[in-house]
This record gives structure tokens, C-alpha cells and sequence, in this order.
């Protein structure tokens, strides 16, 4: 939307490599602000592997990644706390901690940031519940919600300090339709009301095609990616039948 | 606009044109850290102002979160439970857009479940009772179960799955026998050296020989083997089956066409009683020459006569009972280790739970067959 100006996130000439594989190579990518960006590929081709680089749960290999201005991959805590205290991800899987209710796993970022009375700590998770369609299930377990609502609940988390990005990784697996259409109404309001930059990383080509600003697609062969831009101007533009076919299921080798 | 919650926040001034109004203008920049603060000068003004319209001016905020505006909303809602009224002023585009975001409805609603409260300790105890029931029972039914299989197998053979009965066998038996010889060398050992500082002191030297091995031989030799393979294959039988539970993998088999029980339990329940009679037998060795070990380097005895006199204390039907009472163990081992593995209900964490419950269940059934038997032998001259 506004892809202009300082990038967010700046990812210079990252090489992921797992054993001897190498799973990207060289890869540079910038998210700017309030846009939603939407990482694509087929399985395999790294983007998961790309977002645990971008979120910092792996160093990378050679090349760096930049949260403002900071490398992620940094060995200074507390400029890292800081990172951290501004980014939200929601995991495939919703990561809600079992052994916690709702509650209190949506009040558990808000530990990290020094003395809020437990009586603000309340309002906000209850705020951040009701944005997610949930109010009044605080006091429930994650196992006894369902799958649309963990993830529901898991994005309440991720947003309970007002991240500047929020991270998705694959936010509408294992969804149905009307759950999956309820996050992403979710997902587009948050970036419309709170102008959050969001990085997506799906294969989910319906979703993508409805909600991304920007789409960057990688390939498992070229290690790396093979087309960015706007889903519009993409679809005009865009040449490598790769991408064409994944996208916009287009030109499918015969026979298959 | 500076996007970080920094720690210069916000400017708070009052403008009172008249009495009977009062406007707060806020500005500078609202965020989680300061919520607290704010709300807590905010109830000084109201409660030392007796205005009755109160406006709160936002044209100078040059940033606010979430949680800045929740305070914002706290204040309203509490400036209209004292009966005032309440109007913003100049609020800016995205603050405006912030608040369409906010369920207000949903911030006082009430928890649908009210958190944390237990009844005391009655209630407790109650509710443990009736767990405990429930698990007596889910018990007993899985055993109906397994016999029910069992029988089938008898008249069916060639429906087990000998390779899950081989593969289980390794892993209960082979894979164990370390450990269990182990344990027993060194049990043997204590025993022997126990009983020689006692015996000694009688001249009875030659009696430490048939003490350790009656005990070995007929209590410590089957229940610390079966106490080992319960800690290692009661709690690996139920994580298996757990998880195979959580993934769906039980279901796939039953759409299949295989009971599961059958297919999953019975060859674990078959391995398991061949396999720790056997061990047992492997353990008294062990015992034994854990006592010889004592009998030869402390007592002054040769191995043959330590030897003879052990032999001599043991009496067939000592080492039977001994092997029997493994082959009931094994029989129980198996079917806790299973029952808890099926269990399982839908959640990973309830696998950790389940593989616990296991060994505790199972090592707890072990103690009390033993009892059983040690009464029932006394009395049934065997």
C-alpha cells in the first residue's frame, strides 16, 4: 500500500543452509511500512526457513537481517529485547502453551515490559480478545477451543505490545473456509487500523491473492526468489511459468 | 511520529473555561508503560474537579497504543459511572481508526467461565474420588478388552504380528539387559554385604550365600527386574501408543479393519511376558554373583562352596514362583502401559501424562501383585 520510504525489515544476502543443503542462497528482500507482504513457494522452497530467519530463530548462514536498523543476529540483549518487545508471530501451529489459560497466555508478552498493574494487564488481554472475536473466553485452555479460535487466540498474543510487524506463518492451514475468511478479515483490519507491517508466508494462493500489497515467490531450484511484486502488476507482468502456474494456475504441464 | 513506546510520554494539562467544564488536553505520546500512571492522575483530577462535562482534548497526541487507549476508554467509563458526561475533542484519524478496532462491548463482558476458583478441599477430595473410579474402571474395561483379544489370538495365531512381537521383545528385553544386570550385580552386592557385617559376628559367613540368594531368587530378582521394565517399557509402550492416538493413527487402523488392541497391545502384552520371565532369570544370575562377589573377596569363601550353598538354599519352587510372578508383572506391565497409551484424548501434553501414569500405575499394580502373591504362597504349600 504505502511501499515507500525506510524499509522495516531489510534482508541482505541470506544464505540458509541445513547440513550440506543449501536452501537459499543470496537472498535480499525489503518490507516496508504498513505494507503486507506475502512470501510464497511451493514446499520446500525455503519460506518457512526464510521467516525463522527474518524472526530470528536461526542465523543465518552468510548475509544479514535487519529490523530497523538492528541485525537481528546481534549479540546485544537488551537492543534485541527492544526487537523483539516490536515484532508478533502467529505460528502454524497455534503455540499457545497448554498448560495456560487463554488469558493468561495472551498476558504473557506483557511480562516482559516492567511494572503494569495486573488490573491493566486484565483490560488489555480482555482488549486484545475481543479484537479476535474472543471476549469472555479468558479463562478457557487452549485444547478446549477450536482450531479457528487458537489461532484467533495466538494472534491475540502476538498482539498484545502492539507489535510494529507481525509475522504469519501459514496463518490459514488446517482452517475452514469461514474461520479462514474471519482471520483474514482480521488480518486486513489490523493492518488498516493499527497500520501494522505484516509479513505472510503461505501457499495459499487465494489468500494471497486477496490480502497481499506485495507478493515475493522463491523456488526450491533457484535457491532463492523468482518474482516480487504487487499481485496486479504481477499478473500483467510476471513472465516465469513457474510462478504463473503456482499464482494463477496457469499453463499446467500436460498430462499433470 | 516516533513509533516507539518511549519512556518521554505525555503532557497532561487542564483547561477549565468554566466551572461546571473541564478539559483535559493530552499530549505527547500514550503507551503501555505509561497506562498506569495516567489513569492514576487522571482519578486524582476527577475526584478533586467537580466539573460535571468532562472533554478530553487529543489534538497534541502524537502517538498512542493499544493499551494507551484502553486507558483512555477506562477513564470514560468510569467518568459515566459518576455521572458526568464525556466527549473527545480533535481526536486524530488514527486514533479514530484505533478505536473503530476495539470491541467496547467486549471489554466488560464477563468471563463465560469464571477462572481459577476450586471448591476446597471436600470438593477435592471428591473429585479424586471419582477419578479414581473412572480410571479403576477405564482399567478393567481395557482389560475385558485385551482378554477378549487374547482369546481371539488363541484360536487365531496367525493374526498376531510375530515381527511387532520380535521387534518388542528387542526393545523390552535385549535393550535392557544391561541395566537390569547392572542393577542386580549391585543389589546382589548390598545385600551380601549387609548381611555379612551381621553374620560375621556369628561365624556365620556361609549363611550370607543362601540369604541372598532366597532374596534375589525369590523377591528382589522379579520385582526390581520388573520395576526396571516398567520404568523403561510401560512408559515407552504408552508414549508410543499416545501418540499414535494424538496423530489419528489409532483411527486410521480401526477404518482399516484392524482392532487396534489387537494390533498394538497383544504384541507388546506377548513380548513382554516372554520376554521378563527371562530377564528375571538373567537378574538372579546377576544377584547371585553380585553376593559371590562379597562372599569371595570378604568372607573368605571360594566361589564353589558360595556356589554350593546357594544352590543349596534354592529350592525348585522358589525359582518357579519367582518366574511365574514375573510372567504376572509382565502381564500387567503391558496392560497398564497400553491402557494408558489409549487413553490419551487429542493433546501432546496429555502423552507426557499418560507415559508418568504409566510407570506409576504399573510399578504400583507390581507391589500389590507381589503382596498377593507372597500371602497366597504362605499359605498354599507350593
Amino acid at each position: 500500500m504505502n511501499a515507500a520510504g525506510e524499509p522495516v525489515i531489510a534482508v541482505e544476502g541470506l544464505t540458509a543452509v541445513f547440513g550440506e543443503t543449501t536452501i537459499l542462497e543470496k537472498v535480499s528482500l525489503k518490507v516496508f511500512r504498513g505494507e503486507i507482504l506475502c512470501i510464497v513457494g511451493g514446499s520446500g522452497c525455503g519460506k518457512s526457513t526464510l521467516l525463522k530467519h527474518m524472526i530470528g530463530l536461526i542465523q543465518p548462514a552468510a548475509g544479514r537481517v535487519l529490523i530497523g536498523k538492528t541485525d537481528i543476529a546481534a549479540d546485544d540483549d537488551e537492543e534485541l529485547n527492544r526487537i523483539r518487545q516490536e515484532i508478533g508471530v502467529l505460528f502454524q501451529s497455534d503455540a499457545l502453551l497448554g498448560s495456560m489459560t487463554l488469558g493468561e497466555n495472551v498476558a504473557l508478552p506483557l511480562g516482559s515490559v516492567y511494572g503494569i498493574s495486573p488490573e491493566t494487564v486484565k483490560f488489555i488481554v480482555r482488549m486484545k480478545l475481543a479484537m479476535v472475536n474472543l471476549a469472555g473466553y479468558e479463562n478457557h485452555y487452549p485444547n478446549e477451543l477450536s482450531g479457528g479460535m487458537r489461532k484467533r487466540g495466538g494472534l491475540a498474543r502476538a498482539m498484545a505490545l502492539d507489535p510494529k510487524i507481525l509475522f504469519f506463518d501459514e496463518p490459514s492451514a488446517g482452517l475452514d473456509p469461514i474461520n479462514a475468511a474471519e482471520l483474514e478479515t482480521l488480518i486486513r483490519g489490523i493492518n488498516d487500523g493499527l497500520g501494522t507491517t505484516m509479513v505472510i508466508v503461505s501457499h495459499q494462493v487465494e489468500l494471497v491473492l486477496r490480502i497481499a500489497d506485495r507478493i515475493i515467490m522463491l523456488d526450491r531450484e533457484e535457491k532463492g526468489i523468482i518474482a516480487a511484486g504487487a499481485p496486479e502488476e504481477l499478473r500483467l507482468s510476471a513472465k516465469d511459468p513457474r510462478f504463473r502456474r503456482f499464482l494463477f494456475r496457469e499453463e499446467r504441464e500436460k498430462g499433470g | 511520529m516516533k513509533m516507539t513506546a518511549s519512556q518521554v510520554g505525555y503532557v497532561l494539562q487542564v483547561q477549565s473555561g468554566n466551572p461546571s467544564e473541564m478539559i483535559l488536553a493530552l499530549s505527547g505520546q500514550i503507551s503501555l508503560v505509561d497506562a498506569d500512571r495516567l489513569l492514576a492522575e487522571m482519578d486524582a483530577l476527577l475526584d478533586n474537579r467537580k466539573a460535571a462535562a468532562v472533554t478530553v482534548d487529543l489534538a497534541g497526541i502524537s502517538y498512542m497504543d493499544s493499551a494507551g487507549l484502553l486507558t483512555l476508554l477506562r477513564l470514560e467509563e468510569k467518568i459515566r459511572r459518576m455521572g458526568r458526561t464525556h466527549a473527545y475533542l480533535h481526536v486524530p484519524p488514527e486514533i479514530q481508526r484505533l478505536m473503530d478496532l476495539i470491541d467496547r462491548e467486549g471489554l466488560t463482558r464477563t468471563p463465560l467461565r469464571t477462572g481459577g476458583a476450586s471448591g476446597g478441599v471436600i470438593e477435592a477430595m471428591g473429585d479424586a474420588g471419582f477419578r479414581t473410579a473412572g480410571d479403576f474402571s477405564a482399567m478393567m474395561i481395557f482389560l475385558g478388552d485385551l482378554v477378549a483379544a487374547l482369546t481371539h489370538i488363541i484360536s487365531h495365531p496367525r493374526d498376531v504380528r510375530w515381527d511387532d512381537v520380535l521387534v518388542s521383545m528387542r526393545r523390552t528385553g535385549a535393550e535392557g539387559l544391561p541395566i537390569v544386570g547392572l542393577i542386580s550385580l549391585l543389589i546382589g552386592l548390598i545385600i551380601a554385604f549387609m548381611s555379612s557385617l551381621q553374620l560375621k559376628q556369628f561365624g556365620a559367613n556361609i549363611y550370607v550365600a543362601s540369604l541372598v540368594a532366597v532374596a534375589i531368587v525369590r523377591e528382589l530378582g522379579p520385582i526390581m527386574t520388573a520395576i526396571l521394565v516398567a520404568g523403561r517399557s510401560a512408559s515407552a509402550y504408552a508414549a508410543e501408543i499416545g501418540s499414535m492416538v494424538v496423530h489419528d493413527e489409532v483411527d486410521a487402523l480401526a477404518t482399516m479393519g484392524f482392532d487396534p488392541i489387537r494390533f498394538l497391545a497383544v504384541p507388546k502384552l506377548i513380548a513382554t511376558v516372554l520376554v521378563l520371565p527371562l530377564l528375571t532369570l538373567y537378574a538372579d544370575l546377576f544377584g547371585i554373583v553380585g553376593g559371590m562377589i562379597v562372599g569371595v573377596t570378604g568372607l573368605d569363601l571360594t566361589p564353589y562352596t558360595y556356589l554350593l550353598e546357594s544352590q543349596r538354599a534354592i529350592s525348585a519352587s522358589d525359582l518357579v514362583s519367582g518366574l511365574l510372578k514375573a510372567a504376572v508383572f509382565a502381564f500387567g506391565i503391558a496392560w497398564i502401559g497400553c491402557q494408558r497409551g489409549f487413553q490419551v484424548q487429542g493433546d501432546v501434553a496429555e502423552v507426557g501424562a499418560a507415559t508418568t501414569s504409566a510407570v506409576v500405575t504399573s510399578i504400583l499394580l507390581i507391589v500389590i501383585v507381589d503382596s498377593v502373591f507372597a500371602i497366597v504362597l504362605h499359605y498354599v504349600d507350593f
